[in-house]
């Protein structure tokens, strides 16, 4: 019984990742691609805590942690340097 | 115009810690879960480049005052170190050796030689991203 619902959940999951790579692919504008990025990220983290309950281990969860934290470091590093132009300054001018 | 970017930098401040605390945790499970220096390094090198990205080049700097060259080389210190300290027992290079240590609050506790090596990988890798990142960074 829990075996279908995961694999339905996981089968629901992929879907959304499709959605979000025709969005990563046809986004007209970049900022679009880069939120489909964190989303994708995001969908990945779902993705490993569901294959490690099909395979009813616990050596993965600090891969959830980690591209979680991966996830939001890229992420700012993109919008940081769509908004400034540059990823790390020298000097702040404050 | 002045990019006022209060949100992103109270957000580090608080997020900092929990990278490094769990970069710490990678760094010391890795002997029995999946984890090690390799890893614990490139998370605590994560947890700079957020700051590096929240702040800049001279305040991380004046934060954390090391020549990361240096590191790397003390790290690389620790690793031969750990090897050739098999040579005093009269055991073959790189011989690690373990023992079941009494210690006041942690009770028995197995301590092993190859932490000392995990710590010069860790130091290694935190050395050689965070060199690679700041050049990039500092030129024009």
């Amino acid at each position: 019984m829990l075996e279908t619902v995961v694999q339905f959940a996981l089968l629901c999951i992929a879907i959304a990742m499709l959605g979000l790579i025709y969005r990563l692919v046809k986004g007209p504008t970049v900022p679009d691609r880069v939120v489909a990025l964190d989303a994708l990220g995001i969908n990945l983290i779902a993705v490993i805590a569901l294959v490690s309950i099909i395979l009813k281990t616990n050596a993965f969860l600090e891969i959830i942690l980690l591209i979680g934290i991966l996830a939001f470091i890229g992420t700012v590093a993109f919008s940081k340097y769509l908004e400034k132009g540059v990823i790390i300054e020298r000097e702040r001018n404050s | 115009m002045k990019i006022n970017d209060v949100i992103l930098q109270t957000a580090t401040k608080l997020v900092l810690f929990v990278i490094i605390l769990f970069s710490i945790h990678l760094f010391f499970a890795g002997h029995y879960y999946p984890g090690g220096g390799f890893i614990g390094g490139l998370m605590t090198a994560a947890a700079i480049v957020l700051l590096l990205l929240a702040f800049d080049l001279k305040t991380v700097a004046k934060i954390l005052p090391f020549d990361f060259k240096k590191v790397t080389a003390i790290g690389l210190l620790f690793a031969v170190g750990t090897g050739a300290g098999a040579l005093l027992f009269d055991a073959p290079f790189l011989t690690h050796a373990f023992t079941d240590a009494y210690l006041p609050l942690l009770g028995k506790t197995s301590l092993h030689t190859a932490v000392l090596f995990d710590i010069g990988v860790y130091l290694v890798v935190i050395g050689v991203t965070l060199t690679i990142i700041q050049t990039i960074g500092e030129s024009e």
